[in-house]
């Protein structure tokens, strides 16, 4: 065969495997592509053979079958791994009697579940399972014992159920760990792991989310104007191919026709002649009432820490008196949101409108609760680190005595004896978990509470009652998508806050989670009525991914803050006895890296370098910024042109005259007007 | 293929490079439990064997679906609704998740179509219109919704939708997924 002939051989070939690989993506019945691709597959195996003869025809016909096994390999792959997904099954079943919305949140659940999962790998096999295996155990050093006076009553249910005792004591809190710098017989430095897993835990999230957004973004695509297409959509997008349930079902129809009514209703009525000024007034008098009770919330919490700081220094507390902060946040992100909602039926807006005022509402809410407990909380632990330096000097004071009055080493003190100053890293991590513990008490009472004892009240007195409580009040619940997504979002915040304090707080949320998703599940299913109004999960997803991204940036800042600025306690923790809790990092780099390591990260750090640096990046971020905004002027331009050749087509067709001036004067010229358009003439 | 009993050759399973044999199998078996007397277990032979619609219709993803006659008619070969089990596996990889968007659109677009000219006209639109509302809507609303939904999507003036109308309207639709 001569050179020419091989070549055009390979490159049909090449067309047939290219065939082979996008069959499934073609329109034709199914009998057409088995028949083409039989064809196309004898035709490459025919010609495959052939063509590596005389050029090593055994190694080519090797390399093929390889190929061939490699892509078999990784379709198998492929296939397993999408049967590996959990409860998709559950998620489905949910899909189809509420509609794709409600299974959205559950896709959501599931996406975090995967998340925490990582992240708790990471601390467990880190941080925590070294220490466990390698470090001291319990009851060796000062810092890992109950002290003496706690010791009665550590074991006691109402003091474990506070997080102290031998939960306090324990791998859950930052306290427990020591800080020698290398420990075991891999010489495993705990330190500084402890620094790094929790500085990866944020770099981990931050990549994770920014790539589910990515990927969110390019299927939401679609830049058409809103308004644009709305009845053609309304008749052919509204359905939702997903729904098996008769009830949803209805639901959906009594839906879809509403929603025609109501674009019927708009189209045909004409501009209200409504009162301008009293809708503004009202709106502006919604808003001050809400900026009132937000301002209220955020002092009520202010005012809660303070005091439970004053409580810290008693001892006869009552049950409520200990968990009064916990409460109150709770009850305050219970409560205030259907007030909101309340509030905003002065504003009069459109629905959907509405809807993304009252989810900002709520976030701002949510966002001033934990700050304001952030800001009290580290009040206090100014207080502590102050009051630790006096109990430095009396620790030191307390442990020379022996030394002065023999010549021998002092007599080993037992280590529940030995006075610990304040730990202020774990009462920290201490809080957080208390606030995750008592969010998950109160998620989980309220369905309970909420949805099931209301549907079997509901279901049950329903045969001796006066009127329908079946389908006037109260009526079965129905799901509340957005509150549960911002519960979810907020509580993933304290997590990613606390972690860094508490590392056994990633292992409490991986099985709230998995739990969450079965509870809820259930609720759900044998609860929940399908809303109302059946709507679809649009483009809000990436909004809910933008939340979270928010929310990442703003519990990085208090853990940055605290590991750059503020110094950790003296006698508890890995990093105990440094001035700074990333001079762990220094230290390293001193002593374990090669000499010139620690020249390169010298020069680095010279300002010098940095500020050139940073003027790149602010350089390169301005040049995309420019070139973003050129593609979006050429896609206008284009739009405009395509909008433009269609009136002008429409027109044409019409019979009436082209709105365009230069067309109208270029029609003269043109030839006969009834043949087929015309491609669209220069102007000028 | 050994002693064990299987219901589709190598090739075959090759050929439905959509899905995992398991999958394939319990298609097979949901395909079969429509109609036990009419589907053989083995599918080694490629039997030409058609489950009618009214049996089809009755699948509990398609119960509630106001389409489901016009979908099942889309994929069948003879337009009348009859599926052999190519065709019942083409429905569902074309209505799965997985399937690419142009696809869904071009089946949409057949799926809209009741009268099958290629051009959804002012008649496929009333019947979509009504199964969608279940005749809820006056005649005077049904027109109105009929003829502003033309006057968005028609490009070229011919008061019907050619598939690229509808193409250009569905992909600038931000709920078209499903």
């Amino acid at each position: 065969m001569s050179e020419g002939e091989m070549a055009r051989l390979m490159e049909e070939v090449e067309e047939k495997k290219k065939l082979i690989a996008t069959i499934r993506n073609k329109p034709w019945r199914m009998k057409r592509r088995l028949v083409l691709l039989r064809e196309a597959q004898q035709f490459v195996d025919k010609f495959e053979g052939a063509l590596g003869k005389g050029k090593g025809r055994k190694w080519y016909a090797y390399k093929v079958m390889m190929t061939k096994k490699w892509i078999k390999f990784q379709r198998d792959f492929e296939n397993f791994r999408t049967a590996c997904i959990p409860w998709e099954r559950k998620i489905k079943e949910v899909e189809s009697h509420f509609g794709s919305s409600v299974a959205s949140y559950f896709i959501f659940l599931r996406w975090m579940y995967g998340m925490n999962l990582v992240l708790f790998g990471l601390t467990f096999g880190l941080v925590v399972m070294p220490e466990v295996l390698m470090g001291l155990p319990y009851g060796s050093i000062p810092r890992k014992t109950v002290p003496r006076a706690e010791q009665d009553t550590a074991q006691d249910y109402s003091v474990l159920m506070d997080f102290n005792g031998y939960c306090k004591y324990s791998v859950l809190f930052y306290g427990y760990y020591n800080n020698q710098r290398t420990i075991g017989l891999l010489k495993f430095r705990l330190p500084l792991a402890y620094l790094m897993v929790g500085l990866g835990t944020f770099g981990y999230s931050l990549m994770l989310v920014i790539r589910t957004m990515a990927k969110n973004a390019d299927v939401g695509g679609g830049d058409g104007d809103e308004g644009e297409f709305t009845f053609a959509w309304k008749m052919f997008t509204s359905w939702d191919y997903l729904i098996g349930n008769a009830e949803t079902a209805d639901n959906k129809y009594a839906s879809i026709t509403t929603s025609f009514k109501e674009s019927i209703v708009d189209e045909q009525e004409n501009q209200k002649d409504e009162n301008i000024h009293l809708r503004r007034f009202l709106r502006v008098l919604a808003n001050f009432l809400i900026t009132c009770s937000l301002g209220g919330s955020g002092y009520l919490i202010y005012f809660v820490v303070k005091r439970s700081q004053e409580f810290a220094n008693r001892d006869d507390l009552s049950w409520y008196e200990k968990n009064e902060l916990e409460l109150i946040m709770s009850l305050l992100g219970l409560v205030c949101p259907p007030l909101f909602e309340t509030i905003a039926e002065l504003e009069d807006y459109h629905p959907r409108i509405a809807l993304k005022w009252q989810l900002g509402r709520i976030f701002a809410l949510f966002l001033g609760n934990l700050y304001t407990f952030l800001f009290a909380l580290f009040d206090e632990v100014n207080t502590k680190v102050l009051n630790s330096i006096g109990r430095m000097f009396e620790y030191y004071a307390n442990f020379s005595l022996p030394v002065n009055d023999s010549d021998a080493t002092p007599p080993p003190m037992d280590p529940g004896d030995v006075i610990l100053g304040p730990c202020w890293e774990t009462a920290v991590g201490i809080e957080f978990v208390k606030l995750t513990v008592s969010d998950i008490q109160v998620t989980y009472l309220t369905i309970l509470i909420g949805d099931f004892a209301r549907a079997v009240i509901v279901r049950f007195l329903n045969y001796c009652w006066c009127w329908d409580l079946e389908a006037g009040f109260p009526s079965y619940g129905e799901f509340d998508i957005s509150g549960n997504v911002l519960g979810l979002v907020f509580n993933q915040g304290m997590i990613w806050m606390g972690a860094f304090y508490a590392p056994g707080l990633v292992g409490i949320n991986v099985l709230r989670l998995l739990s969450s998703m079965y509870y809820q599940c259930w609720a759900v299913m044998a609860t929940n009525v399908p809303h109302e109004r059946v709507f679809k999960a649009s483009k809000s997803n990436n909004f809910y991914m933008g939340l979270l991204l928010l929310v990442l940036f703003l519990s990085l800042l208090p853990v940055v803050y605290t590991i750059m600025s503020l110094p950790p306690s003296f006698d508890c923790g890995p990093f105990s006895g440094k001035e700074k809790m990333f001079d762990v990092i220094m230290e390293t780099i001193d002593l374990d890296l090669p000499a010139f390591m620690g020249t390169l990260f010298s020069y680095a750090a010279n300002p010098g370098l940095i500020i050139p640096a940073v003027l790149l990046m602010v350089l390169a971020i301005y040049y995309l910024n420019s070139t973003s905004e050129a593609y979006q002027n050429a896609n206008m331009e284009l739009k405009k042109k395509m909008q433009m050749a269609r009136d002008e087509e429409k027109n044409r067709r019409n019979n009436t005259d082209s709105t365009n001036q230069v067309m109208k004067d270029l029609e003269d010229l043109l030839p006969n007007r009834s043949l087929a358009p015309p491609a669209l003439p220069e102007p000028g | 293929m050994g002693n064990k009993q299987t219901t589709f050759t190598e090739e075959q399973l090759e050929a439905y490079q959509v899905m995992l044999e398991s999958e394939e199998q319990r298609l097979h078996g949901r395909f079969r439990e429509l109609a036990p007397h009419l589907v053989p277990l083995d599918y080694t032979n490629n039997p030409d064997v058609k489950v009618p619609l009214t049996l089809i219709v009755t699948m509990p993803e398609l119960k509630e679906n106001p389409f489901r006659e016009r979908i099942v008619e889309t994929f069948s070969e003879d337009g009348q609704g009859n599926l052999s089990f190519n065709d019942f596996v083409d429905m569902f990889s074309a209505l799965c998740e997985a399937s690419p968007r142009e696809l869904k659109t071009i089946y949409a677009f057949k799926i809209y179509d009741f009268n099958r000219d290629n051009f959804i006209c002012k008649e496929d639109m009333e019947k979509t219109l009504n199964k969608l509302t279940k005749g809820d809507l006056t005649a005077e609303e049904v027109a109105l919704v009929c003829n502003k939904a033309i006057e968005e999507a028609d490009l070229d003036g011919d008061s019907k939708l050619s598939f690229a109308d509808f193409e250009n309207m569905i992909s600038k639709a931000p709920d078209f997924l499903r």
